[in-house]
């Protein structure tokens, strides 16, 4: 008979969630009670909505159990795993039990997500047992050439899923053609875009996928260098690869005659990003590479030709490498069978925001954005009114519910305005202020920028400050006119794509949510009752128990009231701070 | 844009500064880089998580061994995020705000704590114990609102739960300084 084998989710989200004092306690309790199962760890399967996640495999079949706190660890160990009687209320999906939650697996394709949540990523045993390395060992077990493994690359279509949406095979050929005694492979990891974390959810999950992928590349190009350039806050992702990287130095997977094949050298370091959302950027994560500011150079010539130290590299988004491996395992036809004519393959998003179910969703391109949101990711937290979805960060935008049937593909994302960016999706619903958000992602980039562009480095800051003044009431007649000025002016003239695509935001808000603009600089109201300072605050005479909160924190002593009376605001005296709002437990004052 | 600026903040200043550290203890790190191409990062990171911050000696000490130049290293220390030139709390409390925790009400969040600890963005508490930080995202989105103290997480949090946390990590602290003293 098979042992029963736990399985906890241990990724970043999980952790967060709890899962670390899920996993020992599930030791803890099989010390105490000597309960002979196995207790194993994985990383996430991107149902962040359900976190902890605990999978139970006996003989009976797999239960995925959702949000097993450490209060819960002792009922299933005494339930499910002595007494083999699962709890259905618990279980997510199993053969016998479907929850509705379940729906977040259906339509899904994982392809780069294909290890995530079901190996243990400290193990390059696991990766192998599900077909790890086997890509490498195609191309030299097969004598593939390096040109074959590019047109491989070049006929899947796969584009860079790191923003650009460049054909892959297209750069490895470019990199390819220019001649040098050496050349280099990068891994962005950088993953800058605040709302998207499918970059960590890979490298946490199967960094090998990673690696493997850039020795492909690496074998394709002609490289024996690579770095993976990975942000600092992603602790749990460098530890990881480290480990991985050094599991595979152990194997003879990194070093010289990689896999038999002659000359064939290939070491790859991890280089920690110091904070700066700019680095992403492939010129100026070269030059943070080098050791100096990131800031971007002008291209041409570009990296292919001449890039780190001047030397031909090859950069890639992780999402994109993780595929590779795949790809030449399964061969590209395989992967074009999924997606649109122009974008093929699948794609991974983030769901965030106002939506059921978050986290990491894997689909085939072209489906719609509707699909995404309402069958995967169950609709909308508190069935509040959908109002729009930010697709690609600050580089991108705003579609409203009205496009919500646009698929997911490069060219129709683009065609809203927006762009696919590296797949973060915040969802928004009525109560979210389109002009508050177009202000957030300004004041991102505005800092963001590393100054050399005059029109980046001072048009976003005089963009964000025309916004500012919207939200606070004082807008003038002329403002949105004078936002779409500045907005294609620093488009027009900024070197790189954090200049280009910064005011994305603000135009595609504009565009869709002209009246909300309107509503703030003419009526001085906010539509989504967001905005502090267009809004009136009263107090609830029912709800008011007198607790005086309010009366404590405002800053103008607005409000009057005895203990244990209801209180009032004398609207003459307020300054529309929202303090009284955020401090009363009682929902007693109302917005207006 | 990128660029922080040199001079300790306000609150910091009424906090004498700690004495010269041990310089020593970079000597293995020196070491390790000195001949590498593209070491300057490596040694600025390597110098901070030594001291917690890269004291103005640091620096002269690394142009004296290393020859790089003191303004190239402060222009690179000045331009990521994660350099301090200023020591920071013991704590560091990493408010994410990112565009889903901005969505789902970071900045309330961020104002009690600040408001808790008498302190705005960037700055560290009278008592040392605390530094308030804002971040880009954390990469738990779909947990949003998060922070981050030390290397523990925390989502999905309303105002009360954070100064909870907050206040119970400052009662640990007092406690152990009595144990101490
Ligand atoms: C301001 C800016 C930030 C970027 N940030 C990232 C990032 O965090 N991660 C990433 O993979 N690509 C990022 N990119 C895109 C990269 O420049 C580059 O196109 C990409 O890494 C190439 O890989 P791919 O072709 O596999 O997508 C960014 C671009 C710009 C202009
Ligand atoms: S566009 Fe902005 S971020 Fe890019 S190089 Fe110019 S100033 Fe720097
Ligand atoms: S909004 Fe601010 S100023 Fe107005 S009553 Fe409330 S706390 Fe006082
Ligand atoms: S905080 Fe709320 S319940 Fe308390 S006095 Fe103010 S309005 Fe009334
Ligand atoms: S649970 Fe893993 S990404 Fe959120
Ligand atoms: S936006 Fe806060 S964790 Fe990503």
């Amino acid at each position: 008979m098979n042992k029963t084998t736990v399985i906890v989710g241990l990724g970043s989200c999980g952790l967060a969630a709890g899962a670390g004092k899920t996993y020992d306690e599930f030791h803890r309790i099989r010390q105490a009670d000597k309960i002979d199962f196995e207790i194993k760890k994985t990383s996430c399967i991107g149902m962040c909505f359900r976190e902890p996640l605990v999978e139970i495999i006996d003989e009976t079949g797999k239960y995925l159990y959702g949000n097993v706190d450490v209060k819960r660890v002792d009922e299933i160990i005494e339930k499910h795993i002595k007494n083999f009687s699962p709890i259905p209320d618990y279980i997510i999906e199993s053969e016998k039990y479907k929850s509705e939650d379940a729906s977040f697996f259906d339509g899904q394709v994982k392809i780069t997500l294909r290890n995530c949540g079901h190996i243990d990523p400290e193990s390059i045993e696991e990766y192998e047992s599900q077909g790890g390395y086997e890509a490498m060992r195609k191309i030299s077990n097969t004598n593939m050439s390096p040109e074959k493994v590019i047109q491989s690359v070049l006929d899947s279509g796969i584009r860079g899923r790191g923003g650009g949406g460049f054909p892959a095979g297209m750069k490895w050929k470019f990199a390819r053609n220019f001649t040098s005694d050496k050349k280099f492979v990068i891994c962005n990891a950088d993953e800058g875009d605040p709302g998207a974390f499918m970059d960590r959810s890979i490298l946490e999950g199967d960094p090998h996928s990673v690696i493997e992928g850039m020795m492909i590349c690496a074998y394709a190009i002609g490289a024996s260098e690579g770095y993976i350039y990975c942000r600092a806050e992603y602790p749990l992702a460098i530890k990881r690869l480290n480990i991985a990287l050094d599991q595979a130095r152990k194997k003879g997977y990194l070093g010289e005659n990689i896999f038999g094949i002659p000359n064939f050298n290939l070491e790859i370091q991890i280089k920690e990003g110091a904070g700066a959302f700019v680095c992403g950027e492939e010129t100026a994560l070269i030059a943070s590479i080098e050791g100096e500011r990131g800031m971007p150079r002008r291209r041409p010539p570009f990296p292919a030709e001449s890039g780190l130290w001047k030397h031909p590299t090859n950069i890639n988004n992780v999402e994109t490498l993780a595929n590779i491996p795949w790809i030449i395992y399964n061969g590209p036809e395989e992967f074009a069978k999924y997606g649109t004519e122009k974008s093929k393959g699948t794609k991974v998003f983030a769901l965030t925001g106002k939506i059921k179910h978050g986290g990491l969703v894997e689909v085939p391109m072209g489906i719609t954005i509707k699909d995404i949101i309402y069958k995967l990711g169950g609709g909308i937290t508190g069935d509040k009114k959908f109002k729009a979805v930010q697709l690609g960060g600050p580089s991108g935008g705003c579609i409203p519910e009205y496009l919500s049937h646009t698929i997911v593909d490069y060219d129709s994302v683009n065609a809203t305005g927006a762009i696919m960016g590296s797949g973060g999706m915040v969802v928004m619903d009525e109560t979210t202020c389109v002009v508050d958000v177009a202000k957030f992602f300004l004041d991102f980039t505005q800092k963001e920028s590393c100054g050399k562009c005059t029109f980046c480095r001072i048009g976003t800051k005089r963009m964000l400050e025309i916004l500012t003044r919207i939200t606070e009431g004082e807008g003038r007649q002329g403002d949105i006119e004078m936002l779409e000025e500045i907005a294609h002016t620093i488009k027009d003239s900024s070197l790189c794509g954090l200049g280009q695509t910064a005011p994305n935001p603000v135009l595609t808000t504009i565009k869709y949510f002209r009246d909300e603009y309107e509503a703030h600089i003419r009526d001085h109201k906010c539509p989504a009752l967001s905005c502090k300072k267009l809004l009136t605050y009263e107090v609830i005479a029912e709800n008011c128990t007198g607790c005086m909160a309010c009366a404590k924190g405002c800053p103008v002593d607005a409000i009057e009231g005895e203990k244990k009376q209801v209180h009032n605001i004398l609207q003459d005296v307020c300054i529309q701070c929202g303090v009284c709002f955020t401090k009363c437990k009682f929902k007693a004052i109302r917005l207006s | 844009m990128r660029i922080k600026r040199i001079i300790p903040q306000t609150a910091i200043d009424s906090i004498p500064m700690p004495d010269v550290p041990d310089l020593a203890l970079m000597d293995p790190l020196i070491e390790k880089y000195k001949t590498r191409k593209g070491n300057l990062i490596p040694l600025l990171q390597g110098t901070q998580e030594i001291y917690g911050y890269i004291p103005h000696e640091a620096f002269l000490k690394l142009n004296r061994e290393t020859g790089l130049k003191l303004n190239e290293m402060y222009g690179v220390a000045t331009f990521y995020a994660q350099f301090r030139l200023s020591p920071a709390g013991k704590h560091i409390i990493k408010m994410c705000h990112g565009t889903a925790c901005h969505v789902q009400g970071v900045t309330a969040i961020t104002d009690e704590l600040s408001d808790l600890l008498n302190v705005k963005d960037g700055e560290t508490t009278e008592d040392r114990i605390f530094t308030l930080e804002t971040v880009a995202c954390l990469g738990c989105c779909s947990l949003a609102p998060v922070m981050m103290i030390g290397e523990e997480t925390y989502g999905k949090l309303t105002p009360k739960e954070a100064s909870k946390i907050v206040k119970e990590i400052r009662r640990n602290e007092k406690l152990m300084e009595n144990a101490k003293s």
